[in-house]
């Protein structure tokens, strides 16, 4: 499967990063990132906690600002232009930890408020889009509920759906499964995996490294905010280079 | 189960125990009354005590009641026809007095021959408000726009309007019944238009007065619309304010005469001192309750904004207004006011006051749903951008519906509280019904010593509408309850 999906790798540049630093106020929570994604790629970003891998991936949708460097998305530079950083954000779709569903919407409007508004698709168009990527997640049936009346790994699904019904061409997971019950977890990474095999773009901050194994072409592992080493998975687990890897890696398999 | 479980390490059950029903002491009302008035020696106490307490208010205060006199013409007449009937030295209630003084409670000094001018705009206003609080909901819109219907026909016939005022108002709530069962949407329209129509059924003078003003909105709207492709969105809502202002101030009036003599068409004018009651207590809260949410929105927004002088400006307003008793306002409306307008203006009082009235509503308001806004998770905000939704729609689609629900029970403390100090105005020589009205009415030697029952007449129709407010705000949470925890 790994080798098949390889073969969708094209030599586009989807996101590029270059020199990049970010503070938050004295502190240097990002340090000299460098990286290129190419159209397709399946990165899996892990490191300890608050290495800053949450805060990079937030970046390229300019969730948060960063202070040096340039980040290029799908040929538009982030800056502080409002229209790049809409038009960038409509081509980014994101999956946060907490979900972030609006409660106050159903499960079909949560879907399809941003094409409504956002690409002005029509209503019944939308509504379409929204049911098809709700069935590709399994839940269609769910369509009219709320937020509030899912389990947990549902609304995930919800909200990988609703990030695919604005059609984009880059997926961001923060943490996907981190707030999950350990039963739910499955569910979510059966998307994800689906997602992959289509070949879509993906960033994926997460510590399922068995996810990591079946569908990265690439794994970055961050410390201190600086990107420490990054390989392709079967060597990045069976053969660190650096103290810092090993030491992680033991850590969260060691059990 | 224990013993078996303490004794041996494994243990299987072989059979799942049936659901029994809970003791006898546990259930039904044996169950509530222990639980609620007899719980423990000094709840025991305390029961008996209340109990006592509303025993002595009610046999204290029952036969006032009982002995209530209707047909009176003064209050010197109602004592002798208590002493008649219930015997020397006993206390009767003497609603006499707003059977014959109702119309002042009601209208103030608003001539009788027009009242059917306000009673009209009260009926109105129940359809305007109908489809903002009951957005498309056909059946409740049907109710409400029906009730407005039978209102009209039997105010409309007791007051004594003119025959065509008759025929065109039910003719335009008949119209607007038939729109509710098409395309309840569309009477959003009538709303809109509204408070045109109310200012000029109440203040009566030129039709082309309200018009000509309405159309100041246009001009804001047109310069927006036209402007915003090429200047942005803020800057050209500014100039729209501004070009709508200068309308207003230097156009209006010029252009409102031209059509009246071109177009007369007038109804009689009312000045402002004959309002009165609870005609001017509803003008006062009914227009600060629609201008004071929006602006209170804006405000709690802009306190919010990375734009420092709209903060700057937001927080201002906000705490200025906050930290001066209304009562301070409403003197600088009927006072200072006047001072800072170029010479000659002459601003309605009543309009000065609502103006203050609707400032100070908003600033309690912007703290309110401040409070709603605090209260919405970040991840509400960052789901919005990450999706693209820009500053505006983002709020409106996203962050608002779910901060205003959140803020359902103080934006409606701030409206019932906005409501009850238009009693306030009293302060400022407006006849308010509480105490303008009520000393008028004491002021007749027939009157002269009546107490309690202007008072309770004008308090039990208070009551009745901020309770109203009230029951529809806990409906509206109910409706809007979607998150299921």
């Amino acid at each position: 499967m790994a080798e098949a999906s390889k073969m969708q790798i094209s030599d586009e540049v989807a996101i590029q990063i270059t020199g990049m630093n970010k503070w938050y106020g004295q502190f240097h929570v990002l340090r000299d990132i460098n990286m290129t994604v190419q159209r397709g790629e399946r990165i899996v970003i892990c490191g300890p906690s608050g290495s800053g891998k949450s805060t990079l991936i937030r970046c390229i949708n300019r969730l948060e600002e960063h202070q040096q460097g340039q980040i290029i998305v799908d040929g538009t530079e982030l800056t502080n232009d409002l229209k790049n950083i809409d038009k960038v954000r409509s081509e980014v779709g994101m999956v946060f930890q907490h979900f972030n569903l609006f409660p106050h919407l159903t499960i079909l409007e949560n879907c399809t408020l941003a094409p409504i508004w956002v690409r002005k698709v029509p209503k019944k168009e939308a509504e379409e889009t929204a049911m098809h990527f709700l069935r590709k997640v399994k839940i269609p049936e769910q369509a009219n509920k709320y937020p509030g009346q899912l389990s947990g790994g549902q609304q995930q699904r919800v909200a990988i759906a609703r990030s695919l019904c604005m059609k984009p061409r880059i997926m961001l997971f923060d943490e996907p499964t981190s707030a999950l019950d350990p039963e739910m977890i499955k569910e979510v990474l059966d998307t994800m995996i689906q997602l992959a095999e289509e070949g879509m773009t993906m960033l994926c901050v997460t510590h399922e490294m068995g996810f990591a194994q079946a569908v990265a072409n690439r794994v970055i592992f961050m410390d201190q905010g600086q990107i420490v080493e990054q390989n392709e998975p079967k060597e990045f687990f069976s053969n660190p280079k650096s103290d810092r890897t090993k030491l992680f890696l033991s850590q969260i398999l060691g059990h | 189960m224990s013993e078996t479980h303490a004794q041996t390490v494994t243990y299987v059950r072989d059979s799942m125990l049936p659901p029994a029903p809970p003791p006898v002491g546990e259930r039904g009302a044996v169950k509530w009354l222990r639980e609620n008035l007899f719980s423990s020696p000094l709840n025991i106490a305390l029961t008996v005590l209340g109990v006592l307490i509303v025993w002595w208010l009610v046999s204290a205060s029952l036969p006032w009641w009982l002995n209530s006199v209707w047909n009176a013409s003064s209050l010197g007449q109602c004592r002798e026809i208590v002493a008649a009937s219930a015997g020397e030295g006993a206390t009767g209630a003497c609603w006499a007095m707003v059977r014959e003084r109702w119309h002042q409670f009601i209208f103030g000094f608003y001539p009788p021959s027009e009242w059917w001018r306000p009673v009209l705009a009260f009926g109105l206003l129940f359809a305007a408000l109908a489809p903002v609080l009951f957005a498309g909901q056909k059946r409740n819109l049907t109710l409400i726009l029906g009730g407005v219907l039978a209102y009209l026909v039997v105010t409309l016939y007791l007051a004594g309007a003119p025959g065509v005022a008759f025929a065109l108002s039910l003719l335009l709530v008949a119209g607007l019944l038939v729109v509710a069962q098409v395309a309840p949407g569309r009477l959003l329209w009538f709303t809109l238009i509204f408070p045109a129509l109310c200012f000029w059924l109440l203040w009566g003078g030129s039709i082309w007065s309200p018009i000509v003003a309405m159309a100041g909105f246009g001009v804001l709207y047109a310069v927006f619309r036209f402007g915003s492709p090429f200047i942005g969105l803020a800057p050209a809502a500014g100039a729209g304010v501004v070009a709508a202002a200068l309308w207003w101030l230097y156009i209006d009036h010029a252009i409102a005469d031209r059509l009246q003599a071109a177009l007369p068409f007038a109804i009689e004018a009312v000045r402002s001192d004959l309002f009165g009651g609870f005609l001017l207590a509803i003008v006062i809260g009914v227009t600060g309750i629609a201008f004071s949410l929006p602006i209170g929105i804006l405000l709690a927004l802009g306190r919010q904004s990375d734009m420092l002088i709209v903060k700057t400006l937001s927080v201002g307003f906000i705490e200025f207004i906050r930290g001066v008793p209304l009562i301070t306002l409403l003197f600088t409306a009927s006072l200072l006011l006047q001072y800072f307008l170029p010479p000659g203006t002459n601003f309605d009082i009543i309009l000065r006051v609502i103006i203050l009235v609707t400032f100070f509503a908003a600033a309690y308001l912007a703290e309110v749903i401040r409070g709603g806004l605090a209260a919405l998770p970040r991840g509400q905000y960052e789901a919005a951008d990450a999706l693209g939704l820009d500053y505006w729609r983002a709020q409106r689609l996203i962050i608002l519906p779910q901060a205003l629900k959140i803020s359902i029970p103080s934006i409606v403390s701030t409206f019932i509280g906005l409501f009850k100090d238009t009693t306030l105005v009293a302060f400022v020589g407006l006849m308010d019904p509480l105490k303008g009205v009520t000393q008028i009415v004491r002021a007749d030697i027939n009157w002269k010593g009546i107490y309690w029952e202007p008072y309770i007449f004008v308090g039990a129709i208070f009551f009745v509408i901020c309770f109203g407010m009230s029951r529809y705000s806990m409906y509206l949470e109910r409706k809007l309850k979607t998150d299921h925890r």
